[in-house]
C-alpha cells in the first residue's frame, strides 16, 4: 500500500494539534476585519448596488482566509521540517513524488477549507449572506486552496529560513490577496486598476467565489474558473518539476 | 540471493569536493558490516546514496538487489535508516510517530509490530509523551525504533550511540545483535572503534571517498605488526630504550614492540639498568591500531 494517505494525514493532523493557532487566530481575524469595516462603511458603500457592504465583505474575507491558510499550511510544515531536519522522515520512505505533492496540497486544502467554513460560521449570523448558487463557491474555494498549497510548497522548498517564507507571504501572497477584491469590487477602481487586476489570479478565485453567494461577479464565474485552473495547472506542474527534480530535499 | 547491499563505482561531487571517488563495496545478507572513516570521509553521503537522499552522480547502487533510482520503492521499503543526527517532530508522541513511520512504508494496522518494538527499546511507558519531552537518550530510541518500524531487512546505523551513555549504548547493542542474529544485515558507522571491533565480522575504511581496506576484522587487526608494552617503573628507562616509547605518560610508559620477542630483551634492559618494575601489561593492537595504520599508509 501507499503512504500517500498516511501523509496526508499526519499533515492534517499537525495543524489540527495546533488548532488554536490555525484555525482560531485566523476566525479572530477576520471577525476583526469584518466588524471593523462594517463599522466604518457599512450604510455608506452598496456594492453591485444593491448587495449591503459588511455582506459584500464576507465570502471575500472567508476566501482571504482559505487562501492565507492553505498558504501557511505546506510552507510552514515544510520550513520548519527542513530546518529541523526531521524532513528526512518523509524522504527516507517509498512516496512518490506526486503522492508527495499531492498529500501536502490535499492537507493544504483541508486547512483552506477549515478555516473558511470556521469564518462562515463565525461572520454569517452578524450579516446574513446569500448563497444564489451555491455550486460554484466549492470549486473556487478547492482550487484556490491547492493553487495556495502548491505555492506554499514551492516556498516551503525553496526556503532556507524562516523569514524567507514570511517575505513571500509578505511580499507576494498579502498584496495578491488584499488586491484581488476581498474589500472591493474592482468595477470601483480606476479603469488602469481595473485593467491591472485581471492580470491578478487571485482576483478570479474571490470574484468567481463571491458570485456563488450573490449571484453577481466582475467577470462571468466559467472564465473565472477557467482562469483559476490553468494557474492551477501551471503552480502544480513547476512544483512537481520542483519535486521530481529533487531540488533543496535530494542532493 | 542477491547482496543486503552492492555498490558500483559510486561517484558524488560537492561543487570542488569530490565526496565519493568510485567507490565499490558488496555486503552479503545477514552480516554486521562496519564502516569506519574520519570525520569528511564519506561515510553519511554513502549512506545517504543508499537511502535516496543524495543522487549518485556516476555508479549504481542496489539494497536487496533493488537499484536505488530506478526501483526506489523496493529499495527503500528494504532499508531503515538511523540518521546520525538527533531530528524529531515536536507535534507528535511517540507512539504517533512510530505508527504514522509506519504508515509511510505503506504497512497498516500496525499496532502489535509498533508496541513490541517500543517494548524492546524500553519505550513503553514513554509511548503517549510528546517527543519535545523525551531525553536525549530516549529520542535516540525513537529513532532507532522508527529505522525498525517497516521490518526492513537491511538497517543503517549512522553513529547511532554518538553522546549515548553507557547504559543505552549496551541496551542498543544487545537488541541491534538480536536483530543481526535474527537474519537483518546490519550497517555501522561509529567513532567508537571498540564496539565496531566487537560487533562486526567486516569492516571497510574510507578515505577521502575512497575504501582504503576491506576485510574481516581479524585479518584488520592482523595487520598491525607491532605490540605495546606498559611499564611503571621505578627509575629512569634506559637510554636504549627510548627510541620504542610511544605515547607514554606521566605514569607509564609505553614502548612500541615489533614482536613478543623483543619484550624479554627489553626487560632484560631495565633490569641492567637497575629499575624496578612496579606495573606491567601487555596490550594487543586493537582496531584503532589498525585503523590509524590503515589512515597513516593510504
Amino acid at each position: 500500500m501507499s503512504g500517500f494517505p498516511t501523509l496526508l494525514y499526519k499533515e492534517v493532523l499537525r495543524f489540527w494539534k495546533v488548532s488554536t493557532q490555525t484555525i482560531g487566530a485566523p476566525v479572530l481575524t477576520a471577525a476583526l476585519f469584518l466588524f471593523i469595516f462594517g463599522h466604518v462603511l457599512e450604510g455608506r458603500v452598496r456594492m453591485y448596488d444593491s448587495v449591503p457592504y459588511t455582506a459584500f465583505l464576507v465570502p471575500g474575507l472567508v476566501m482571504m482566509s482559505v487562501l492565507q491558510n492553505a498558504f501557511a499550511n505546506t510552507s510552514s510544515s515544510l520550513i520548519q521540517s527542513k530546518i529541523t531536519g526531521n524532513i528526512i522522515f518523509v524522504l527516507l520512505p517509498p512516496l512518490a513524488y506526486w503522492e508527495f505533492f499531492a498529500a501536502y496540497v490535499l492537507a493544504a486544502v483541508v486547512r483552506g477549507m477549515v478555516v473558511g467554513t470556521a469564518v462562515l460560521l463565525v461572520t454569517l449570523p452578524f450579516v446574513g449572506a446569500e448563497f444564489r448558487h451555491p455550486l460554484w463557491i466549492l470549486p473556487f474555494a478547492f482550487c484556490g486552496s491547492a493553487v495556495l498549497g502548491a505555492l506554499g510548497m514551492m516556498a516551503g522548498i525553496w526556503a532556507e529560513k524562516i523569514d524567507q517564507v514570511a517575505s513571500f507571504q509578505n511580499f507576494l501572497i498579502m498584496p495578491l490577496t488584499f488586491l484581488s477584491g476581498v474589500f472591493y469590487s474592482i468595477h470601483s477602481l480606476p479603469e488602469f486598476w481595473q485593467g491591472l487586476s485581471h492580470f491578478n489570479p487571485f482576483f478570479y478565485m474571490i470574484d468567481g467565489f463571491r458570485y456563488g453567494f450573490f449571484g453577481v461577479s466582475d467577470v462571468h464565474p466559467v472564465r473565472s474558473l477557467a482562469v483559476v485552473a490553468a494557474f492551477l495547472g501551471v503552480v502544480s506542474a513547476l512544483t512537481l518539476a520542483m519535486l521530481r527534480s529533487g531540488y533543496k530535499l535530494r542532493h | 540471493m542477491p547482496a543486503a547491499i552492492e555498490i558500483r563505482d559510486v561517484h558524488k561531487r560537492f561543487g570542488e569536493l569530490h565526496a565519493l571517488s568510485g567507490i565499490d563495496l558488496e555486503v552479503p545478507q545477514g552480516e554486521f558490516f562496519g564502516l569506519l572513516g574520519p570525520n569528511g570521509a564519506g561515510k553519511t553521503t554513502l549512506i545517504s546514496v543508499l537511502a535516496g537522499l543524495v543522487r549518485a552522480d556516476r555508479g549504481s547502487a542496489r539494497v536487496m538487489g533493488r537499484d536505488v533510482r530506478t526501483d526506489y520503492r523496493a529499495a527503500r521499503r528494504s532499508l531503515g535508516v538511523v540518521p546520525q543526527e538527533l531530528v524529531f517532530d515536536p507535534f507528535f508522541t511517540v507512539r504517533e510517530t512510530l505508527r504514522i513511520q509506519s504508515g509511510y512504508f505503506g504497512m497498516r494496522d500496525n499496532r502489535a509490530w509498533v508496541d513490541e518494538v517500543m517494548h524492546n527499546l524500553d519505550l513503553a511507558s514513554k509511548a503517549d509523551v510528546n517527543m519535545r519531552s523525551l531525553s536525549g537518550g530516549m529520542k535516540r530510541r525513537v529513532l532507532v525504533a522508527q529505522a525498525l518500524v517497516h521490518k526492513p531487512p537491511v538497517i543503517v546505523l549512522d553513529e547511532p550511540t554518538a553522546g549515548v551513555d553507557v547504559e543505552l549504548r549496551q541496551a542498543l547493542w544487545q537488541f541491534i545483535r538480536r536483530l543481526n542474529r535474527d537474519g537483518h544485515t546490519i550497517v555501522l558507522t561509529t567513532h567508537y572503534l571498540e564496539e565496531a571491533e566487537a560487533l562486526c565480522a567486516r569492516i571497510a575504511m574510507l578515505k577521502q571517498g575512497r575504501v582504503v581496506a576491506l576485510d574481516s576484522t581479524a585479518n584488520l587487526l592482523k595487520r598491525v605488526h607491532h605490540l605495546l608494552l606498559r611499564l611503571r617503573l621505578v627509575g629512569q628507562l634506559p637510554e636504549e630504550l627510548r627510541p620504542l616509547e610511544h605515547g607514554s605518560t606521566a605514569e607509564a610508559h609505553v614502548l612500541r614492540l615489533k614482536s613478543f620477542d623483543d619484550v624479554e630483551p627489553a626487560l632484560a634492559s631495565v633490569r641492567r639498568a637497575g629499575c624496578r618494575i612496579e606495573d606491567m601489561e601487555l596490550v594487543q593492537p586493537d582496531l584503532e591500531d589498525a585503523f590509524v595504520e590503515v589512515m597513516r599508509r593510504s
